[in-house]
């Protein structure tokens, strides 16, 4: 029995002038043929603007087809009749959490849906108390919505959707704003609608190791479906995925390399556990020296840093029962010139360190210097700290307000009081180091998301810092964006000499272009040393509950089946030179 | 943090008053206004004091919870106070400086009024301090059900408050987060003149009401996924009830205006 049936559906985007004349037609979706058996899970992957999302939509009848048609449970979405019974079958969950809750009590968000399709309240409530205890919020059920965590909203609007009684779900990037925990509980939840509860999901995503928890994944590229198979015969194609702008999962990408080295191991495989299995099962015939561990160097008695904090702590709420420390006795110092990775999980206090660095938070007590001035001193204007040491927000382009992307990038230069001439310049060259400089005359607003983010970017470089301080720059983009922007602030650094703190969740990111890392855990510095030392305790890092790479945790599952590659393994070069060394007895 | 703040100051109990029909609630305090206004002697006010801290009593809202509901409005008692001393006009002074002249009416009219208006906020704050926003904005559309003969947009009125009283915290936290990126850009948000302030804050608000606007259009296809279609046969997960203890209520609050139009006509004090 299948609960989706689309036909050979072709969708338009059309934009009209005030009469009514067609100025413009955008063609989104092309010819497309797609059927969704009952209590699948499917995953839907692409890049931004390949289709995906509109194709979603019309899985509900938000859009109708311009040409071809979509049944739900045999329903044509086009039937207008028909149009309630189409949205109580499939469930629609969105990106941001923020904008689906509409009440301000959680059960009564819940109790949202129910309510329109007038169930009487004896039965609603029932309805209600299942779905948050489908999701785990049971007990939450009385707080208000911005009480609570970005996973913990996310399903709280799953909740609403299964107080419908759907039998299907759609979900459209739900875990692309949350961060690594909120995900794991996102993920989870899906898992358990539909391998318990035998309700089908289509999700749209950007992460591979999502896919590849599915039973059945679908590429789609310029309106298209280039790809439908499952995860592992999908993924076992990692150069036409590329080609698309996707990427692959670490271990399938070291499967690859490792057949690439004349190893006989699958192409097929995706998780960790299977991958480590294979790899154990391997005759050895080489032999792994590894390398000495490095004694770990704090570093923080050097004095000629350009970033320096001496016992910085910052509490919250000081004198009263909610008294917290945000950040405890952080010392530490930053040369010039460097490119420093921060990770921590969401609430080790790194978001509020990197705001003490440019001075937008005063410390409770302890001391920050930027290039050698202490900047709460009674002589020094704080703003002449915030041009020197320059910080990005997360999600930068909500900040752009000017009519052109020129303008908006010249409000920092002219708020440091420059010419004319030298804003230009300067608005000039942070267009190129982003490659804007083609949007100089356009409006932000009519922009894409991962163009937006570029020029909220180079806003800030206009500004010429000493330190730039990047928090989470590639949150939300595809793979293909995210590599983009990240490259181009690794140029950018190259070029400029310029001293570079990048916050990210990802280690796969950090070990990309970080040369050193600084943890944060509990309020507390955990370590910052160079990159390799860090990674030297892999081990460590996933026990204070950081996000790990997959090639990391498959490294870690072979090291307990008695194959030890080393405790540094973060990227699949490493683990697949490691590997050839000991299989193929390749020393180098 | 900026995240804590609740809206409407709203504290969850279980006591008589909480469990009130929130209709009756304000209907009740419609009713202690009126008492309020009514009583024109300090017996009769005294009465409806008494009555109103009687009911937080019963409500278990700490009594320290008057005070705070009554710091914001202190500035408008203080002028108010100064006004009625000063230019009350009586028969003897009951002191003369420079061109000051102070009566013993207007002591009197000053106390007086202060007292009323101390109990009208502290009356007003009781019903948002124990009944949840939600069964605020749903008791004032069953209120208004009536006009919805002339037309009149009801249930969208409820809708629109409740969807502001749950996006003003997103908004505030969104506020604060735009206004740390503009700072970081060097915007002076805190200094210079009125003219110099309401220039600087055109980085924070075109910023706003963009996000809000995108947040509506997102909300809105979040709300039609979900089966919206208007206040049409739509249900309620809460009913509100009427019990006996709402006529009780309802009871006490008539006899107490009954007592208090009897005592203005029978002074016993002044």
């Amino acid at each position: 029995m299948n609960i989706i049936e689309v036909e050979g559906l072709s969708f338009d985007y059309v934009t009209r002038d005030e009469e009514g004349n067609e100025i413009e037609r955008n063609s989104v979706l092309k010819g497309i043929d797609l059927t969704v058996p009952e209590g699948q899970f499917l995953a839907v992957l692409g890049h931004n603007g390949c289709g995906k999302s509109t194709l979603a939509k019309h899985f509900n009848a938000i859009l109708t087809p311009t040409e071809g048609r979509v049944l739900v449970d045999g329903i044509d979405t086009a039937d207008e009749e028909r149009l309630f019974d189409v949205r109580q079958t499939v469930g629609m969950v969105f990106q941001n959490p923020d904008n689906q809750l509409v009440a301000t009590i959680v059960e009564e968000d819940v109790a949202f849906a129910p309510e329109n399709l007038g169930v009487p309240p004896a039965e609603i409530r029932e309805r209600v108390d299942y779905a948050l205890k489908q999701v785990d919020m049971y007990e939450f059920r009385e707080h208000a919505p911005h009480q609570l965590s970005g996973g913990q909203k996310q399903r709280v609007a799953i909740a609403g959707v299964i107080a419908m009684q759907p039998r299907c779900i759609v979900m459209d990037e739900p875990t692309a704003m949350l961060d690594p925990k909120g995900r794991r509980e996102v993920m989870k939840t899906i898992k358990h609608l539909n391998k318990d509860k035998g309700i089908t999901v289509v999700l749209i995503t950007h992460y591979m190791d999502e896919a590849a928890q599915a039973d059945r994944v679908v590429v789609m590229d310029k309106g298209r479906i280039i790809m439908d198979d499952v995860p592992r015969k999908v993924f076992s194609r990692e150069e036409e995925l590329e080609a698309v702008g996707l990427d692959v999962p670490q271990v399938t990408e070291l499967a690859n390399k490792l057949r690439k080295g004349g190893v006989d191991i699958s192409a097929e495989l995706i998780f960790e556990q299977e991958c480590a299995e294979a790899i154990a099962a391997l005759p050895k015939k080489g032999e792994l020296r590894l390398p000495q561990r490095v004694e770990l160097d704090e570093r923080v008695k050097d004095v000629d840093g350009i970033i320096e904090t001496k016992g910085l702590t910052y509490k919250y709420s000081v004198g009263t029962p909610f008294e917290k420390t945000a950040v405890d006795h952080v010392s530490l110092s930053i040369k010039k010139g460097e490119f420093v990775g921060i990770i921590g999980h969401t609430g080790s206090g790194k978001s509020t360190l990197i705001q003490h660095l440019n001075g937008l938070i005063k410390p409770t007590s302890g001391e920050v210097f930027a290039d050698g001035i202490n900047i709460w001193d009674k002589k020094v204007n704080i703003r002449d700290i915030r041009f020197k040491v320059g910080i990005v927000f997360q999600y930068s382009e909500h900040q752009l307000f000017e009519e052109t992307v020129a303008k908006d990038i010249a409000y920092g230069p002219k708020n440091m009081g420059l010419s004319d001439e030298e804003t230009e310049a300067r608005v000039k060259s942070a267009a190129e180091s982003m490659g804007i400089t083609h949007l100089l005359d356009r409006s932000p607003f009519e922009l894409s998301g991962g163009q937006q983010r570029r020029v909220a970017l180079a806003g800030v470089l206009a500004m010429d810092p000493q330190v730039l301080i990047l928090d989470e720059p590639a949150a939300g983009l595809d793979p293909k964006g995210r590599d983009k922007i990240l490259g181009q602030i690794k140029h950018y650094h190259e070029q400029s000499g310029k001293t570079i703190l990048l916050v990210s969740h990802s280690m796969e990111d950090i070990v990309k272009y970080a040369t050193k890392v600084l943890v944060m855990n509990k309020a507390k510095l955990f370590c910052y040393d160079d990159t390799d030392s860090v990674f030297q305790r892999t081990d460590e890092l996933a026990k204070i509950g950081l996000d790990v790479p997959q090639i990391t945790r498959m490294s870690h599952i072979l090291k307990e089946m008695g194959t030890d590659i080393g405790n540094d393994i973060y990227t699949t070069d490493r683990a697949a030179e490691r590997l050839l060394a000991l299989i193929k007895g390749q020393n180098k | 943090m900026i995240k804590d703040i609740t809206i409407g100051q709203y504290f969850p109990g279980n006591s008589v008053i909480h469990r009130l029909d929130s209709r009756v609630k304000i209907l009740l305090d419609i009713l202690y206004l009126v008492v309020i206004f009514t009583a024109q002697s300090y017996t009769g006010l005294l009465l409806a004091v008494l009555f109103i801290v009687f009911c937080y009593i019963l409500s278990e809202i700490k009594l320290v919870m008057i005070l705070k509901s009554i710091k914001p409005i202190l500035p408008l008692m203080i002028f108010t106070g100064i006004l009625n001393l000063f230019f009350i006009k009586g028969e003897t002074p009951l002191f003369q400086w420079w061109v000051i002249t102070v009566y013993p009416e207007g002591i009197r009219m000053a106390t007086f009024m202060l007292i009323r208006v101390i109990a009208l906020i502290v009356g007003m704050s009781l019903l948002t301090y124990t009944t949840s926003p939600i069964m605020l904005t749903d008791a004032i559309e069953r209120l208004l059900s009536p006009l919805k003969k002339l037309h009149f947009p009801v249930h969208e009125l409820s809708m629109m408050m409740t969807i502001a009283l749950r996006f003003i915290p997103t908004l505030v936290e969104e506020t604060d987060k735009i206004m740390s990126a503009q700072k970081a850009r060097g915007a002076e948000l805190d200094s210079g003149g009125l003219i110099k302030k309401a220039k600087a804050l055109i980085p924070v608000l075109i910023p706003l009401f963009v996000s809000a606007f995108k947040r509506a259009n997102e909300l809105a296809t979040a709300m039609e996924c979900r089966c919206y279609r208007g206040g049409e046969g739509r249900t309620r997960l809460k009913q509100l009830k009427t019990a006996l203890r709402d006529y009780v209520a309802l009871a006490i609050m008539i006899l107490l205006l009954a007592a208090v139009i009897v005592i203005n006509f029978v002074p016993i004090l002044p």
